[in-house]
């Protein structure tokens, strides 16, 4: 049972047009016409979608999860940069 | 069902976890907070969930057997392009489940083999033979339907890749317990004989799929731990309470005889009480003693060892595009 491994492949979805592709979930295939193919088999069995894109796991770069409060918390501090941190009169309206 | 593999004891020597590191992710699983494949957990947690998400591939791969057994013989043209679709779902379920397993840092490969070695288990339910053409209605109605009930909780399993996996499922299980109880209801309506068929295949059914929710919470081994981490939301026990209040209604409506001389409705408290389980079958088919143990995993190994060559050709097909894209590139760059 010692076969050659087939690379995993991530699965994205464009659900409708105008939507942005979506993570649906991964699969092996051992190329990318193949991972294609598959991907339309396993994750669009029921009009799931009207497009896909694959790309092998090994190429995404992504960030560690022991860096998040570094990378995401300064942003909670930063409650200036909502449009609701401003009093503004009610007569002036919105735009 | 497929949350068997939460009733199994945990063989591994029990790691000494991060006194701090473990408060901080069991408040996270208390607080209804996922966990995802990157974050720090504990080992018993990633064992359970490997020995978990991978058994329930296994099922659901194993489940495809008993349908097999009827494409062919489908009633009609409309009866087996439903099968057919409905086997489709179950590879696909298989597929869905094993990527979860994987993202914790176990491979496809290894998962296949633990399952062609007999060291994994699948769910009890596919070691018993689809006899009849009522078997497979009554499959999607009782082993669907306890499929849903099991389910539906795991939606809201601590573990993200797994819920995810469960949301998509539950979407098409759905699909699957409706048509079987319409294609039981047409027998049920049918001739004195389809009558009897549909019967028979009750008979023959509904205490396995009882057994389908693990042994009684009594004596189930691994459920306190499993809820605190909210691994599994509902008893073994409750469970099974759930699907036979739901579905003793449903086998009176098609006027069906439950094959229990002990059923009987409380007023009281409302639920339909049963007689005892037969727990020593249920040992027994996990043990690998059920009426087709030895013929499921024979197949299953022979399909794996069928399509080698498949799988060898399109790796071998995968590297010989890759080589001539890369000597035109060369090519085209001279």
């Amino acid at each position: 049972m010692s076969e050659a491994a087939m690379p995993l492949y991530e699965v994205f979805i464009r659900p409708k047009a105008g939507l942005s592709h979506k993570h649906v979930g991964s699969l092996h295939a051992a190329d990318d016409d193949m991972a294609l193919n598959m991907a339309r088999d396993v994750y669009t069995r029921r009009a799931e979608g009207v497009s896909i894109w694959v790309v092998q796991s090994k190429l995404i770069a992504a960030s560690d999860p022991v860096d998040k409060d570094m990378l995401f918390e300064p942003t909670a501090s930063k409650v200036y940069r909502h449009p609701t941190f401003y009093d503004i009169p009610e007569e002036v309206g919105h735009m | 069902m497929y949350a068997q593999a939460l009733d199994q004891k945990d063989k591994a020597p029990s790691r000494i976890e991060d006194p701090v590191k473990l408060a901080a992710f069991e408040a996270h699983c208390a607080a209804d907070d996922k966990i995802e494949p990157k974050d720090w957990m504990p080992e018993a947690y990633r064992r359970t969930l490997v020995r978990q998400v991978s058994q329930h591939a296994h099922s659901e791969v194993i489940g495809m057997q008993p349908e097999g057994n009827w494409v062919t013989r489908a009633p009609s043209l409309k009866r087996k392009a439903i099968l057919i679709s409905k086997i489709q779902d179950e590879a696909g379920h298989g597929l869905y489940l094993y990527s979860a397993a994987e993202t914790l840092g176990v491979s496809r490969e290894e998962l296949n083999d633990q399952l062609l070695a007999g060291k994994a288990k699948y769910s009890s339910i596919f070691n018993y033979p689809t006899l009849t053409w009522a078997d497979i209605g009554t499959i999607g109605w009782l082993v669907d339907g306890a499929a849903i009930m099991n389910q539906i909780p795991l939606c809201r399993t601590s573990f993200g890749p797994y819920s995810r996996a469960m949301i998509r499922i539950c979407k098409e299980e759905s699909f699957h317990q409706r048509q079987g109880y319409e294609a039981v209801m047409v027998l049920a309506r049918g001739t004195p004989e389809q009558k009897a068929m549909a019967q028979d295949a009750l008979n023959r059914w509904w205490w396995p799929c009882l057994m389908m929710f693990g042994p009684p919470d009594a004596v189930s081994e691994h459920s306190e731990t499993s809820m605190r981490w909210r691994i599994k939301r509902f008893s073994n026990d409750a469970l099974r309470q759930k699907f036979i209040d739901a579905t003793v209604p449903q086998a009176h409506f098609l006027g069906l005889t439950i094959p229990d001389p002990d059923l009987r409705f409380n007023e009281a408290s409302g639920h339909w009480e049963i007689g005892a389980i037969d727990w020593d079958e249920f040992k027994r088919v996990l043990a690998g003693e059920g009426p087709c143990n030895r013929q499921r995993m024979k197949v299953r190994r022979a399909a794996h060892e069928n399509g080698a060559w498949v799988r060898e050709a399109a790796l071998a097909h995968a590297e010989k595009r890759a080589r001539r894209k890369q000597a035109a590139a060369l090519q085209a760059a001279e």
